[in-house]
């Protein structure tokens, strides 16, 4: 208590005057984020630009909070689609479940986190705030080129690395 | 009646200097204390965040300002206004230059020594009248805190006073023509300058309202403006407290080519930046051992500066 520690403490800290803050002017200065980063939940679309979602709800399911929501529908052509799509980033923690979850790729968190709004209702995205014309970090991959399920243009067996469908009824080995 | 207008308009004028002045150390205390921190503490409101006090005031204003259920409210009211009154009265006998001073009385020291001491009594009003256990406590650290500080805080001043042999601070600051009272006291300096830190609730002594142990101590039930006039109190007394140790121990406006009221703030700023300083660096002791460091260190201390200048003093008119 009567020692002399707290003068050398005083020059200590007294040095710091002159040794430039470590602070980022945020405004000014943006950090540097990489494409891992998880801010800004986007539906992505595949190469030919189709919507890569197919409305299987796993996403909805993992969410550790419930803000996903959507509803699947069928489109002419058999294909699966989310009618709405809805992501309410009130609740969202960012957590990235739903991008893991995703069997084809289509939700994303990118690097984007500038996210404030005045109004708690415009925090609600819909798909056509979520929707991006590109194709997000998985570039080149089509879901529907590699599923099973047929569609116009592709029959069952025709999918690529998918062998033709077996015959159950046929005789041949 | 004239001259009591204008000693009117000129109060008026210097408590509105001295709001500006208070706000404006807010923000230099935590501009300096972020640059001790690396980083930079408010910097987007004006030139360099220098508005930023402003633009708190407002918020401040517009803040629900409500006692808890159970507060006697007179007294809840009335405590901030304790807080910041006595010590904006004690800047009046606060000599600035050769003659410039609201009041100069010949017992200014101890008028701004009692002034000083009322701060206390706003802590423990504010305490009790909140209701609330932990502002009770911290007005209790308050009241015994002041019981130990006040005592030498006195005592080493009167060092200054047997040399000076005067109690007006025209006249302390005159009698340091030759020397600083600094250089001839300098443990009443050391022992002025903890008391004075401990009498302004000062980091490190700011037990009334340790915010670990006690959420905010005196100040907890505190909300608006209420709650920024005690912060108002505080800051003052830092202020109130360097312009104080300029005089006593730092040549109050004295010193070359500059007028003196240039000097006395240039002083007082320096003084008030190191308060800042000390803040910023030294752990808050815990409250048994600012009472014994009290009691049993620094009043005995005080003491035998008051005997040994007492006998230089007496040496020297005998010779």
């Amino acid at each position: 208590m009567i020692g002399f520690g707290w003068l050398e403490a005083l020059l200590r800290v007294g040095r710091k005057l002159f040794v430039k803050p470590e602070t980022q002017l945020y405004p000014e200065q943006k950090p540097k984020l990489y494409p891992r980063a998880r801010g800004r939940i986007v539906l992505t679309r595949d190469p030919d630009g189709q919507e890569r979602c197919v409305a299987c709800n796993l996403c909805a399911t993992v969410c550790p909070v419930g803000c996903i929501d959507l509803a699947k529908a069928v489109a002419d052509d058999g294909r699966w689609y989310p009618e709405h799509f809805r992501v309410n980033f009130a609740r969202c923690i960012f957590c990235g479940f739903c991008e893991d979850a995703c069997p084809t790729a289509a939700i994303q968190l990118t690097p984007d986190y500038e996210l404030s709004e005045w109004r708690r209702d415009a925090l609600v995205y819909e798909k056509h705030d979520l929707l991006i014309s590109g194709e997000g970090k998985v570039r080149g991959y089509r879901y529907w080129s590699v599923a099973g399920k047929a569609i116009p243009g592709k029959d069952k067996g025709e999918a690529e690395h998918e062998a033709p469908p077996v015959n159950l009824k046929g005789l041949l080995p | 009646m004239i001259g009591m207008i204008i000693t009117a308009t000129i109060s008026v004028a210097l408590i509105m200097v001295l709001l500006v002045l208070a706000g404006t150390f807010t923000w230099v205390e935590r501009r300096l204390l972020g640059f001790v921190q690396e980083r930079y503490g408010p910097n987007r409101v004006g030139p360099f965040g220098s508005l930023q006090w402003v633009a708190d005031t407002v918020k401040i204003l517009t803040k629900e300002d409500r006692p808890p259920p159970g507060a006697d409210k007179l007294l809840y009211i009335l405590a901030p206004a304790v807080a910041a009154t006595p010590v904006l009265a004690g800047f009046g006998v606060v000599a600035i230059g050769d003659g410039w001073a609201l009041s100069s009385v010949d017992v200014g020291l101890l008028f701004l020594l009692g002034m000083l001491g009322l701060t206390a009594y706003a802590a423990v009003l504010g305490a009790w009248a909140s209701n609330n256990r932990f502002s009770l406590l911290g007005g209790m650290r308050a009241a015994a805190q002041m019981l130990a500080y006040e005592v030498f805080l006195g005592l080493s001043l009167m060092g200054v006073v047997m040399i000076a042999g005067s109690f007006s601070m025209t006249e302390i600051v005159e009698a340091q023509r030759g020397v600083w009272f600094v250089v001839l006291q300098p443990l009443g300096m050391a022992l002025f300058t903890i008391a004075g830190i401990a009498a302004a609730h000062r980091l490190p002594f700011d037990l009334p309202e340790s915010e670990n142990d006690l959420i905010a101590g005196f100040i907890t039930e505190y909300t608006g403006m209420s709650f920024g006039l005690f912060f108002l109190g505080e800051y003052l007394a830092v202020l109130l407290v360097s312009a104080l140790a300029v005089t006593l121990f730092f040549g109050g406006w004295l010193g070359p080519w500059l007028p003196g009221p240039v000097w006395f703030g240039l002083k007082t700023a320096v003084i008030a930046v190191a308060f800042v300083w000390i803040r910023a660096t030294l752990p808050r002791p815990r409250y048994d051992q600012l009472l014994s460091f009290a009691w049993k260190v620094a009043l005995p201390l005080s003491l035998l500066n008051l005997m040994l200048t007492g006998i230089v003093v007496v040496a020297r008119s005998a010779s």
